[in-house]
């Protein structure tokens, strides 16, 4: 769809100027342009990659890396559900057979309607509390069928609104150095002597 | 369901030396409020009253290990960069996907604050002029918790240029991932930190502490490491040595999934505190769901060799899991009991090896896919017996030699000790394999039972009892 908003394009010159080399920053810029858009667009790449002074083909290859960047539009909701050992053996095979049963879908693709995209995702660090998923990236543990049916409810019904953004957007609280309080991102060879602390006396 | 979200659950709360989970049990444990409250920055300030030098020596003397997985002690790792080259950075590794391990997640949603000191504290000791918080992409409330509470830090003159008016100075940046495995393998972290795709390097020479990120010396620590620096320049590496053991002073935070009736994660003693302790006692898990057998237990996340319950009684010990044919690694053990389907399990984790290798090494990316495709016709019935010793074939391409693994006495098996051989760059390749061999070393007939027979017949064989006509 589009390049960067001059909001977001202000975001990302804050982001580029925290890194001694701007390309450190593409990630980041990449997460804002998904949350703009909820998908990562060509000409969002391409501007990602004249604001960092890199190409595009190496936004792209860089981009390509990471499953969270999606090159397509996705469903306002991505719900993954986890796979792997924990959650395997406590039952996320059954949820995910009922999450592609009760929304009609296969994993790996998105509801008619364009709500819900379901995916097959890997460890969330939650194995404590399995079977677990995440919606945008916000968890649900301890999942039952009847719960997953609950939460396709609410999630149609717009029920969670305020506690899950839409697709792309991650943190709702970014960092913001302040300009008086920061030290501020050199290049590494401009940097050649060892930091002042290190003089032998204490600080305080 | 709100509040589960905001206040994620998994930490169970014990009688026991709490080092770096003390404020868990406050719901506003993230807040600076709270932080403050509970004697937070006092180890900065601790720290900030010595010569860098001997706050480098009272982590040294600590002998804080590594929490992510290698068990490194950080005070060494620290003292690996070149002399005169400057700047030097830090790296904190919050990529945390090992399977079945979490415990920097709850570190950052939990005591961000904690975090940032240990952060503050090592840059100090170890003259690091600016630190890079990598937090894994999918840790969306890890994230927020952690910007909250940097922009509080900052604003408080905890962070940034001249912290609490000395000549201390530096930035803490949040950067954060986007979905790969592979990158919390350290200079994976450092490729996907440049904003390249997250392989990782050659070692040597990219040895972090000497050619890190920029080409500049670096250290990367795990967040849990670093989240034990507050409290020992609070209270000194005597009283930190005095828990634990020599070997493995200190705490650790362990998690316990899979089939037992309370799975949670715990801070326990480290080096003393058993696997049975663990699954069994009334403290932590209380024992097998429904009180079913023990069948297996994996004892140090997803890539570590599968334990039985003849090895029950190792202590959390790295000397001696290591000799018994596995790691402690991440610190996550995860249970199988006696209603598993083994090969089923083993497929859950090889199917995750396989989809994340970052395909730079060919055993990994060849070897792990095809791990993959050969245990899951196993798993579905159409294998043959000639795929099992494929699985081992394949696997012996990624670890050449004996792959390690415990004893078992109804098998008559004697322990491979820790660690193996590999042809890969890092151990994404070889944790494929983990998996497959404990499993078909300690469960064949399970595996037996699956396929059918049906040798494979060899081309030369076939050819040579013609009679030279084409049929």
């Amino acid at each position: 769809m589009s390049r960067l908003t001059d909001a977001n394009v202000a975001i990302a010159y804050e982001i580029i100027g925290r890194y001694p080399r701007p390309k450190s920053a593409l990630i980041p810029i990449l997460h804002l342009a998904q949350e703009q858009d909820g998908y990562v667009a060509q000409d969002a790449m391409k501007h990602i990659a004249d604001l960092v002074g890199v190409t595009s083909a190496e936004v792209f290859g860089t981009a390509s890396f990471y499953e969270m960047f999606k090159f397509e539009p996705v469903g306002k909701y991505l719900l993954n559900i986890c796979g792997t050992m924990s959650c395997a053996l406590m039952g996320s095979e059954e949820l995910m057979h009922h999450a592609e049963k009760r929304l009609g879908i296969k994993a790996g693709s998105t509801t008619p309607d364009g709500l819900i995209t379901l995916e097959h995702a890997e460890c969330q660090a939650a194995c404590t509390e399995a079977p677990c998923l995440q919606v945008n990236y916000r968890y649900r543990f301890k999942m039952t069928p009847a719960e997953l049916d609950t939460l396709i409810d609410d999630l149609a019904a717009g029920k969670l609104a305020d506690e899950i953004p839409s697709h792309g957007v991650l943190a709702t609280v970014r960092q913001h150095i302040p300009a008086d309080r920061g030290v501020g991102a050199v290049a590494p060879e401009k940097v050649n002597e060892s930091p002042e602390w290190l003089d032998g006396k204490s600080a305080l | 369901m709100t509040s589960t979200y905001a206040h994620a659950p998994g930490f169970v709360a014990g009688d026991r030396p709490k080092i770096v989970t003390s404020r868990f049990e406050f719901a506003d444990s993230y807040t600076i409020e709270r932080y403050l409250a509970t004697n937070g920055y006092a180890g900065l300030r601790a720290a900030l009253s010595q010569p860098a030098a001997s706050v480098h020596d009272e982590v040294k003397n600590a002998t804080v290990l590594g929490r992510g997985g290698a068990g490194f002690p950080a005070g060494t790792k620290w003292g690996l960069t070149p002399q005169e080259v400057w700047p030097r950075y830090l790296v904190v590794n919050g990529d945390e996907s090992e399977p079945g391990t979490y415990k920097d997640r709850l570190l950052m949603e939990r005591d961000p604050h904690q975090l940032i000191e240990g952060c503050l504290i090592a840059c100090y000791a170890a003259g690091l002029s600016r630190c890079f918080l990598y937090i894994r992409g999918e840790m969306a409330l890890a994230q927020e918790r952690m910007a909250t509470a940097l922009n509080e830090a900052y604003a408080a003159g905890f962070v940034g240029k001249n912290i609490l008016g000395t000549k201390f100075s530096v930035d803490i940046v949040l950067h954060w991932g986007a979905g790969a495995y592979v990158v919390g393998e350290e200079t994976a972290l450092i490729e996907s930190l440049e904003g390249n795709r997250g392989m990782p390097r050659l070692k040597p020479p990219f040895f972090p502490a000497a050619n890190g990120l920029y080409g500049q010396p670096t250290i990367v620590n795990n967040v849990e490491t670093l989240a034990n620096l507050p409290w020992l320049l609070c209270n000194g590496s005597e009283a930190y040595t005095a828990i634990g053991t020599k070997t493995s002073p200190g705490t650790r935070m362990v998690a316990v999934s899979g089939h037992v009736k309370r799975p949670g994660v715990f801070e326990i003693i480290n080096g003393v505190t058993t696997f049975r302790d663990l699954l069994y006692g009334d403290e932590f898990c209380g024992g097998i769901r429904n009180d079913n057998k023990l069948k297996a237990f994996v004892p140090g996340g997803g890539s570590a060799p599968w334990f039985t319950p003849d090895q029950l009684d190792l202590p959390f010990e790295a000397s001696q899991v290591g000799p018994a044919g596995s790691m402690l690694g991440s610190g996550a053990i995860m249970v199988m009991d006696e209603t598993t389907d083994i090969p089923a399990a083993a497929l859950t984790l090889t199917r995750f090896y396989a989809h994340e290798s970052c395909g730079k090494c060919t055993p990994c990316r060849e070897g792990g896919t095809w791990l993959e495709r050969i245990l899951t016709r196993v798993v579905e019935g159409t294998g043959t017996d000639a795929d099992l010793d494929q699985l081992v074939e394949v696997g012996s391409s990624i670890c050449p030699g004996d792959f390690p693994h415990a004893s078992n006495a109804d098998l008559g098996l004697a322990a491979v000790p820790f660690p193996y051989k590999m042809t890969t760059i890092c151990f994404v390749g070889p944790s494929a394999y983990a998996p497959v061999h404990s499993a078909l070393t300690l469960f064949r007939s399970e595996f037996e039972a699956r396929v059918t027979t049906r040798k494979r017949i060899p081309v030369t064989a076939a050819a040579s009892s013609t009679t030279g006509h084409a049929s």
